[in-house]
């Protein structure tokens, strides 16, 4: 259609070096056929966190935080209190013996300060504001009910927000993830390095806690981007050349490494899209996700499929957006959701495949401009890695074009849809346009009845 | 006696003879499009009947003691209006049918003169020999220096077109009667000004004759008075008695507004409906009378002067104008009033009617009515606009005037109302020997209690109410007979507010109009001097306190009088009716003129087969004498509705009708809750306010113009029905062109198929030049975009390309569409490029009853409980799916993407009932992942 707006003017560039794989206009599959737009931030926002079943808190680049009802897309609580930019945020979980039901949550920024949020009241409970440098994760040990934050070194708080006990100085690039690993173990990703602590609580010798730092695992090759907890025995990172190390949680051992499927190595030579590959940014592991099986990760603009079992690469999708993935997410439905910096989100499916030796479809012939005509079957994913290795395909049902922007992270409500948040300042809820209906009846007659209006033919 | 349809038969029976609508042939020149005339409201009929100016217009005139009947002026004040016709000789015409019995004077039995605070009368009067019709509302004002202190003005209604006036009866007599109180409140607020200037000036000339006496008496001190000094003595006494006539004046005067005030809380039931001005504060009583007291007594000092004995009324002094008689203020707003009335009742009566209707039928479509109608609110704001506009001098007197002028004209019109009414249903042509028996046997027969044993609430009733009271002093007067003494008022008149004794006293009012004027029909001249109110001067003192009491007195009457009885006397009239308006059919040759849509038969019009087949009535004349009890019923039953619709009597169906009898059944403590709950009310029933006003003539012109465009858009491209169901299936449709105005007068023609999301106003922008955003489209439902060719416009371009999925374009420049398809059915009906409209307007009337009937399709599909909630627990979710598929095919007889057009408005509906407050938020945007197309001429 642009080519018919323009009239034949420039082509976007990248297309015709890069099939980037397209969905038609009819995207049965698709059932987010409503969206609505939601304003409050005044850059672009970073994080989505779940409070409850109906409500996320937003932050970002701003400062604030704002809370949204996920039904309605009625704006709760606007929080001020950051000076700079948001760069962590997690909820607080209460603790069973707690009285109060308050729901708590956490939010760091460039600031350098700590604060402690009631959901509900929008409260600004507690602030801590002796760090040395900006908090980068925050991360909650429910067992031990302390809360740690990783910055420069990594600080551990109770919920009073007492500062337990603290490292050295680590980096200055600072901790860029955090996780928690059985044993009263945590896993930071500094740099290239993963270093895990050991957390001490205070037992009847010492009265006080302790972290210690039990080994450093130095096999990546360059920085690492993203640290995930898969289940209690393993975590996976992926790193800023595209490396994924699957690493047994109790030993800290290696259990598997995909490092050649998106490294440059001679494998791939023939492949064409090589050369996209060989930047570094296009490898880079932003995100993964996982379920019983499988391990996603998001890889520069691909999206691969790593099976746990047979330890390889099961399905992938090597340009599966415009560009670089920032988040995936599997959802309950086996359905894998995407967003990118190329300002889309786009729903997968993973599919067994029916025949191993498929030929290639020219997926050239499909353009994203291909509007004007009907794309009457979505486009055949694409194929090429070894067909040996690849058993599944990843398989396009839907994409939800809103943002105009980058889409920086989505958070998915079972019985709400779908949330994005963008650095176009925007958040858009997209929502099940039947199902939709289908409430918005139930409350209509919902307030008839209330109103005494329903006739009841009784 | 000569009655209005004898002579109108005589004077014009033979066009009556070959066309019973008195409507000649069309001429020649005026069988082609009328555009030019229709624009300027201007009747191309009017010159055909003989009238000598060109429109209707509203004149002024008073019967002045000094020259007689004289015209004081026109509005619209331009001597091109009323031409060449003889305003002295209408003003004459129409000063002598006042049938204001304006007596004032000494009455009987009274040392002081007594104000009458007079009703306004009402008369519809036809001059054939000049073609003029008018509306003739009498009024008298006070004046200390004229005779018997009143001045009798009228203001005139002037058409050509009898049936106009005739039928907007009801809508000119209650404009014309806000005209009439904002007028007389002022006389009266300068009267009481003029009676205390008045007092001081005798006060001072007390003093010094008595200073003279008493110079007089030291001076001579030989025992025996001079005829200086008794002369003097005289002189004294006669300024002493001056003085006690001049206060009890004042005090009469200043106890107007209280009784008025007791009035408004007996029949605030009323209030609701004929409310003008939606006055909050309109019953706060309290406030109103301490404001009162401010009014009165905040006076600029005054120099007494020294006042001759000798008789100040003389012929040589120049009577006080208009203008001097009521406070300029009250002046300027009487005249904004008026011109605001004949803004109203400009243009030809079919389309007068025909808006009438049409906006009563809208009224009950309150649920779907927000969906294309866009003029609801441009009335609202036609309406409000000249309130503001009104001079106000100060901001105190503003407030002291708001809160005077507001209550009463409202109860002034409702009590008016429950006459006229009747009255309108009155056989002209009747001898009055027969009008008489007529009464005679009707108030026998109505009075099925016994008169003798009710005596006791009937003393109570004529106490308690004004216009009883009236209604009998009117009889005695206007036959010229002596006057009745209050028992035998009492003992022949046992209804005082029947229909029957109105029309009774109409008939005898005819016995003195035995000139050439034809008096078409009239109403009551309701002469006022309640028995109660000739009340002995001391004891007027107390009078407030007497007439609250009084009131409470009348509603225990009502509610004491067994229901059965209440009903009987109620059903009778409404019997008695019947008959009268089937009797004047045959008399009368217009017999839907004179017919009157009884209070069962009117709610009928909301059938659409009643509307189509019945010619166009008026249609509040249901409300007849059943305010209060309407109210009554309107809040024990359903208080939301009426709260938040500001409900309208003929949005009640005759089931309410019947059921407000039990009404009357509510005890004391029912009625005050009514009162208070409607005097909060009223501020929110503006909305009633609203229908009152026909549409402006810029609206017109808009929608003719949008109308007109519409149908060269859909001539002109054959991609028309796809670009339609795209608006109003909820799909942006972007209009994308270089040339503003090009696109700025597509999107005006195509934005009356866009439906509204709230009652705020139309989803439409129409010219932006940035890149969309995605929020445009969820706002905006029609969108002018500017195409620039520099390389800024690729952004916008490319905004467009990627959410195009979103809309549809329209791209004028290279004649292209690129949406779904459609292949439904409605939309082809609805933007038929071979339809053989040609005119923008009835183009645009044609849209609208489709779009009407598409939403009402939209209303059955979204309250139908068994589409949209499962029947059961368990039913599985496909089955409610096919259910709504089915029902939407079926019974809607909808075909393909016709669906989806009535989903989307149900949709809109659903959001719209459901949500708290109107227009809080964006709707959510909706869109479906279907395939477009670029269709090209």
């Amino acid at each position: 259609m642009l080519r018919w707006l323009i009239g034949g003017a420039r082509e976007p560039q990248g297309l015709a070096e890069s099939p980037l794989q397209t969905v038609g206009e009819e995207q049965t599959q698709n059932p987010y056929t409503e969206l609505l737009v939601l304003k409050a931030h005044h850059d672009i926002v970073r994080f989505l966190v779940r409070l409850d079943a109906y409500r996320f808190a937003s932050a970002g680049d701003d400062g604030i935080v704002v809370v949204w009802n996920a039904q309605t897309g009625e704006k709760l609580l606007e929080l001020h209190g950051h000076t700079k930019k948001i760069t962590a945020i997690t909820t607080l979980p209460s603790i069973e013996a707690c009285e109060e039901k308050n729901q708590l949550f956490l939010t760091a920024s460039a600031d350098r300060t700590v604060i402690v949020w009631d959901c509900n009241s929008g409260r600004q409970l507690q602030q801590v504001s002796c760090f040395q440098s900006t908090v980068k994760c925050l991360t909650v040990l429910q067992r031990l009910d302390v809360w740690l934050s990783g910055g420069n070194d990594l600080c551990v708080w109770n919920r009073n927000l007492d500062l337990l006990c603290k490292t050295s100085h680590l980096s200055d690039t600072g901790i860029s993830a955090l996780i928690e690993i059985p044993k009263n173990c945590v896993v930071a990703a500094v740099g290239r390095e993963l270093i895990i602590f050991r957390l001490v609580a205070p037992v009847e010798g010492s009265l006080e806690w302790e972290i210690i730092e039990v080994k450093r695992l130095l096999e990546h090759r360059d920085n690492i981007l993203s640290l995930v907890n898969i289940d209690d025995l393993s975590f996976v990172t992926g790193s800023h050349v595209g490396e994924l190390i699957i690493w047994d949680s109790l030993d800290w051992t290696m259990q598997a490494c995909e490092r050649n499927f998106w490294d440059p190595s001679p494998q791939l030579d023939t492949q064409p899209e090589i050369k996209l590959c060989q930047k570094p940014n296009d490898t880079a592991i932003h995100h993964f996700t996982w379920d019983e099986e499988n391990v996603f990760a998001a890889v520069g603009r691909g999206l691969y499929v790593y099976n746990l079992q047979t330890k390889r690469v099961i399905a992938c999708q090597k340009t599966a957006h415009d560009s670089s993935i920032l988040h995936v997410a599997k959802l309950p439905n086996r359905q894998l959701v995407s967003c990118s910096e190329d300002g889309s989100v786009r729903i997968w499916e993973l599919r067994e495949k029916q025949q191993l030796a498929a030929e290639p479809v020219p997926t050239g012939f499909f353009n994203m401009w291909g509007f004007g005509r009907v794309n009457k079957q979505a486009c055949q994913p694409v194929k090429k890695q070894p067909e040996n290795a690849i058993s599944c395909a990843l398989e396009l049902i839907g994409d939800l074009i809103g943002h105009s922007s980058s889409v920086e992270m989505f958070l998915y409500f079972e019985d709400h849809g779908l949330v994005t948040c963008s650095a176009d300042h925007l958040i858009i809820l997209w929502k099940n346009g039947e199902r939709e209906s289908g409430l918005r009846s139930l409350k209509l007659f919902q307030k008839l009845e209330e109103n005494g209006d329903l006739y009841r033919p009784v | 006696m000569i009655s209005a349809p004898d002579v109108v038969a005589f004077t014009r029976e033979a066009e009556y003879e070959e066309e019973p609508y008195s409507e000649p042939a069309l001429p020649e020149e005026y069988s082609v499009p009328l555009f030019p005339f229709a624009s300027q409201g201007a009747n191309p009929w009017s010159k055909l009947s003989g009238a000598k100016f060109s429109r209707d217009f509203i004149l002024i005139s008073e019967f002045s003691e000094q020259v007689g009947p004289q015209p004081l002026l026109t509005i619209p004040n331009d001597t091109k209006v009323f031409g060449t016709f003889d305003l002295n000789y209408f003003s004459l015409r129409i000063m002598s049918v006042d049938y204001q019995a304006s007596f004032v004077g000494h009455p009987p039995g009274s040392a002081y003169p007594k104000l009458n605070f007079v009703e306004d009368s009402k008369v519809v009067l036809g001059d054939s020999k000049e073609g003029a019709f008018a509306y003739v509302h009498h009024l008298t004002l006070y004046d200390l220096e004229a005779r018997g202190f009143v001045r009798p003005f009228c203001m005139a209604y002037i058409s050509a077109d009898q049936h106009k006036i005739m039928q907007q009866f009801q809508e000119l007599s209650a404009e014309f009667s806000k005209a009439s109180e904002c007028l007389k409140t002022g006389n009266r607020k300068a009267f009481a000004g003029e009676l205390e200037k008045k007092l001081k000036d005798l006060d001072y000339t007390r003093t010094v004759l008595h200073t003279e006496t008493e110079i007089q008496k030291k001076a001579n001190d030989k025992g025996f008075y001079s005829s200086q000094a008794i002369e003097k003595a005289n002189e004294l006494a006669s300024v002493e008695k001056s003085i006690i006539e001049h206060q009890d004046l004042l005090k009469q005067i200043r106890s107007y507004p209280h009784r008025k005030l007791k009035e408004a809380d007996l029949c605030s039931g009323e209030l609701e409906h004929t409310q003008g001005q939606a006055c909050p504060a309109a019953t706060t009583s309290t406030l109103e009378e301490s404001v009162d007291t401010d009014l009165y007594s905040c006076r600029p000092a005054y120099t007494p002067k020294l006042i001759k004995a000798k008789s100040t009324k003389c012929f040589d002094k120049k009577l006080k104008t208009l203008e001097e008689l009521c406070d300029t203020e009250y002046f300027t707003q009487t005249l904004t009033q008026l011109s605001h009335i004949e803004h109203m009742f400009r243009g030809d009566l079919c389309y007068l009617l025909t808006s009438q209707i049409d906006r009563a039928l809208l009224k009950q479509q309150q649920i779907t009515n927000f969906l294309f109608e866009d003029f609801v609110e441009v009335d609202d704001r036609v309406v409000e606009k000249p309130e503001p506009s009104l001079p106000k001098p100060s901001q105190d007197r503003l407030l002291s005037r708001s809160l005077e002028d507001c209550p009463i004209p409202q109860v002034f019109i409702s009590v008016g109302s429950s006459y006229k009414s009747s009255v309108e249903s009155v056989l002209i042509k009747m001898e009055q020997e027969l009008g008489d028996e007529y009464k005679e046997a009707e108030v026998t027969a109505l009075s099925s209690f016994d008169p003798q044993d009710n005596l006791d609430y009937l003393d109570m009733e004529l106490k308690g109410s004004i216009s009883s009271g009236e209604s009998i002093e009117v009889l005695g007067t206007e036959k010229s007979a002596p006057l009745l003494t209050k028992s035998d008022s009492q003992g022949s008149l046992t209804v005082p507010l029947s229909p029957q004794v109105v029309r009774s006293k109409a008939v005898s009012h005819r016995t003195i109009s035995e000139d050439s004027i034809e008096v078409l029909s009239t109403c009551p001249s309701e002469a006022l001097i309640p028995d109660d109110f000739k009340a002995s001067y001391p004891s007027a003192i107390n009078e407030e306190e007497a007439y609250a009491d009084d009131s409470e007195g009348a509603i225990h009457f009502q509610a004491g009088v067994s229901p059965q009885k209440l009903d009987k006397a109620k059903e009778g009239s409404l019997e008695n009716l019947l008959p009268q308006a089937d009797a004047s059919c045959c008399i009368g040759k217009e017999s839907h003129l004179l017919q009157v849509p009884l209070p069962a038969a009117a709610p009928s019009l909301c059938d659409e087969d009643s509307v189509v087949s019945i010619p166009p009535q008026r249609y509040q004349q249901k409300e007849l004498g059943f305010h209060v009890d309407f109210t009554a019923e309107i809040v024990s039953s359903s208080p939301q509705d009426s709260g938040s619709e500001g409900l309208t009597a003929y949005e009640l169906d005759p089931s309410h009708l019947l059921a407000s009898r039990d009404a009357s059944k509510t005890s004391l403590d029912n009625y005050s809750d009514t009162t208070s709950y409607v005097g909060s009310v009223a501020s929110t029933s503006s909305d009633r306010t609203a229908c009152s006003a026909p549409p402006t003539s810029s609206s017109d012109r808009h929608r003719k113009r949008a109308g007109q465009n519409a149908l060269k858009f859909i001539r002109q491209y054959p991609f028309a029905h796809p670009a339609i169901y795209s608006l109003l299936s909820g799909r942006t449709l972007v209009v994308l062109g270089e040339e503003e105005a090009i696109v700025r007068k597509l999107v005006s023609a195509l934005s009356i198929f866009v439906p509204n999301h709230s009652r705020s106003g139309k989803p439409v922008k129409h010219w932006v030049s940035c890149p969309l955003h995605i929020t445009d489209f969820q706002k905006w439902k029609l969108i002018g975009l500017q195409r620039v060719a520099s390389p800024a416009g690729t952004g916008t371009l490319h905004a467009l390309s990627r959410y195009s999925r979103y809309t549809s374009i329209l791209d004028l420049d290279n004649k292209t569409l690129r949406c779904p398809l459609y292949r439904g059915a409605l939309v082809s009906r609805l933007a038929d490029h071979r339809t053989q409209i040609k005119r923008g307007s009835t183009y645009y009337l044609h849209v609208r009853s489709m779009l009407t009937q598409l939403c009402a399709k939209a209303f059955l599909y979204t309250f139908c409980h068994h589409l949209h909630l499962p029947a059961c627990d368990q039913e599985p979710e496909g089955l409610l799916a096919g259910r709504q598929g089915s029902f939407l095919r079926l019974s809607l007889g909808l075909v393909n993407e016709d669906l989806k057009v009535v989903q989307y408005l149900a949709e809109l509906l659903k959001l719209h009932y459901t949500q708290e407050i109107p227009a809080t938020g964006q709707p959510t945007l909706r869109f479906d992942y279907v395939p477009s197309f670029l269709y090209k001429i």
